[in-house]
């Protein structure tokens, strides 16, 4: 592998990877199943007890 | 009988293996102590020795009558007041020693003692960043983590006393690091300055930290890890891979305290300067949104306005920071297509940071009131548009274009003093103030209006800061790329640091502001804690309270 190789392979799939990484993100955190966890899991700082 | 007595009668083998860990250690630093023949490491050993000691004099006394009642309690609490303390002591030390070094730079006649080499200002200068960033800071990050940690997931923090193990272990490696710098003990790689046998250490001691958070996750009771902790692993995994990464080195000697890196040229400045942007972007950003992501939803008493827009927020900023490191090295040996793409992911970082931004601000809608009633929480808010300010700024100076006036000129240390002061200090003060009574069971702050104080004499001391630091690094760049109309440079070096004086007073003087509002602080958190309550201020003013 010498260092015109590894540069055109981050170069190109850099990007495809990139946007992959993206959609599963969005995916996941804008999934209509999931809101109701979400919903849920932004409550947790408020409602614990006190100790 | 229940698991948890079961539990507490089971052997304490945390309370055998670490402080035998820390035996071993302090066993080589006696001999290192013994047989080095540099007075410099036999000063390191010492030190550690000593320190090392003193915490085994502590844990012997702690447990000498049986385990304390913290060790029985539902949330470990002794030792995020122990954080408490140690932040509020390294970050007034930390600011104390940023006063003298802009004072060196101010007056360079005045605080100059050659035959003192220990204040020397690239003596100091280290010690001020470290001691700001990774003691101050790493406290705070270190005790909000174990605050948070175990509310958000309702569970004791694991380990028993492995996290004192990690508590002390830090605040030997700062001193040791710290005391270091003072005697000429450095590796030169900025905010990585420690050498080999302190980096080591430190790697123990964070490897003993992901355990203890990510045991405590594991014991969860709450089923979703709330974002706070997602950020607070992010911090800890990626400090402890640019941590192991950046200081591969070789000692010259296992009794001498210099060490080689074990990479060469462009290569090595290209890891150090990955490492020292993701130092900004792990330790001084992801750490500190945890803290965000926790107390301002906390204080506000609000949840945050966009839980999805938080999970979007976490995985696009931890995907795009750990590539902008190269911005730091534009226009040197690095490939140019390396450059732009450290540039590209700069501008990209817009993104996710005005994303959290947004989502911390707005928080706050249909309660914006309380900024009003709440020197605290305003406090918090403010530290979130100075992260929007300065992470808008940073893109813009990663732009090769902008690089090229901005770069090595007082600028960077205005904008760096933006987001640290700003942004990292204010968010630490603001979390400080909310644990302190929390932690002491105080219905509230000793006094309000010392809060009200500190919030503005601090921020027209950043504001002081970093408006002459733009000036003067503008007017630095401009003044040494201007040529004359025979072609040569218009001006000489000393010329430009002649024209510097009057902003460097201002800046001294913004610190001073800065340090003044600390101290405020400090009298006011040591009041709280000790149960005191101002006689001005009876405690039917309850602003934070009142719609509680």
């Amino acid at each position: 592998m010498d260092y015109e190789t590894v540069s055109t392979f981050a170069k190109s799939w850099g990007v495809v990877y990139f946007m992959l990484m993206f959609v599963a993100v969005c995916a996941y955190a804008f999934w209509p199943r999931n809101k109701e966890k979400f919903d849920r899991a932004a409550n947790i700082p408020l409602n614990e007890d006190e100790q | 009988m229940n698991t948890e007595q079961a539990a507490r009668r089971d052997p304490r083998w945390d309370l055998f293996f670490a402080p035998g860990m820390l035996v071993a250690a302090l066993l080589l630093a006696l001999i290192e102590a013994a047989k080095s023949p540099e007075p410099q490491m036999q000063i390191q050993a010492w030190t550690f020795l000593l320190a090392g000691i003193g915490v085994l004099v502590w844990t012997v006394r702690r447990y000498a009558r049986g385990i304390p009642a913290d060790d029985q309690s539902p949330y470990a609490n002794d030792i995020v007041k122990a954080g408490v303390i140690a932040s509020m002591f390294w970050g007034l030390a930390g600011m104390a020693v940023g006063l003298i070094i802009a004072l060196q730079l101010a007056f360079p006649n005045l605080f100059y003692f050659p035959d003192l080499p220990f204040t020397n200002f690239g003596r100091i200068r280290p010690l001020h960043t470290s001691a700001v960033i990774f003691a101050f800071g790493g406290n705070v990050l270190i005790a909000t983590s174990f605050y948070v940690v175990q509310r958000t997931c309702k569970a004791r923090l694991a380990g028993g006393f492995w996290p004192w193990f990690v508590f002390w272990g830090y605040q030997m490696f700062i001193l040791v690091a710290g005391t270091g710098y003072l005697i000429g003990v450095t590796e030169g790689r900025e905010y990585a300055e420690p050498e080999w046998y302190a980096d080591i250490w430190l790697t123990l001691v964070w490897v003993v930290y992901l355990l203890v958070f990510l045991g405590t996750i594991w014991k969860r009771k709450e089923p979703h890890i709330y974002v706070a902790n997602w950020f607070y692993l992010a911090f800890i995994v990626t400090i402890a891979m640019l941590h192991i990464v950046n200081n591969l080195s070789m000692p010259v000697d296992l009794l001498s305290t210099k060490s080689y890196s074990a990479f060469a040229g462009v290569q090595d400045a290209l890891t150090q300067w990955w490492y020292g942007h993701n130092a900004v972007g792990f330790f001084l950003t992801a750490g500190f949104l945890a803290i965000m992501y926790y107390f301002v939803p906390k204080r506000a008493e609000r949840p945050i306005y966009s839980y999805r827009l938080s999970i979007v927020h976490f995985w696009t900023l931890i995907f795009i920071y750990i590539w902008a490191g190269p911005h730091h090295l534009h226009y040197t040996a690095l490939p140019v297509w390396a450059q732009t793409l450290g540039m590209t992911f700069s501008i990209m970082l817009w993104m996710p940071s005005w994303g959290g931004m947004i989502n911390g601000l707005m928080t706050l809608s249909g309660a914006w009131d309380k900024l009003r009633t709440d020197p605290v929480l305003r406090m918090l808010v403010v530290s979130v548009a100075f992260y929007g300010m300065s992470t808008f700024e940073g893109p813009v100076m990663s732009i090769k274009a902008v690089n090229s006036l901005s770069h090595y000129t007082d600028w960077t240390i205005g904008h760096v003093h933006s987001g640290a002061l700003g942004w990292v200090g204010f968010v630490s003060f603001g979390a400080l103030y909310c644990l302190v009574p929390w932690l002491w069971k105080r219905q509230r702050l000793y006094s309000n209006s010392l809060v009200e104080w500190h919030f503005w004499i601090s921020t027209i001391g950043i504001v002081f800061y970093i408006t002459s630091m733009w000036v003067s690094g503008i007017m630095q760049g401009l003044m040494w790329r201007a040529y004359n109309e025979f072609g040569f440079l218009e001006y000489s070096f000393v010329e430009t640091v002649a024209a510097m004086h009057p902003y460097y007073m201002i800046r001294a003087f913004g610190g001073l502001l800065y340090l003044s509002g600390t101290v405020i602080m400090a009298y006011n958190l040591w009041r709280t804690a000790r149960g005191d309550i101002r006689a001005a201020e009876p405690l039917a003013l309850k602003p934070q309270l009142a719609t509680a």
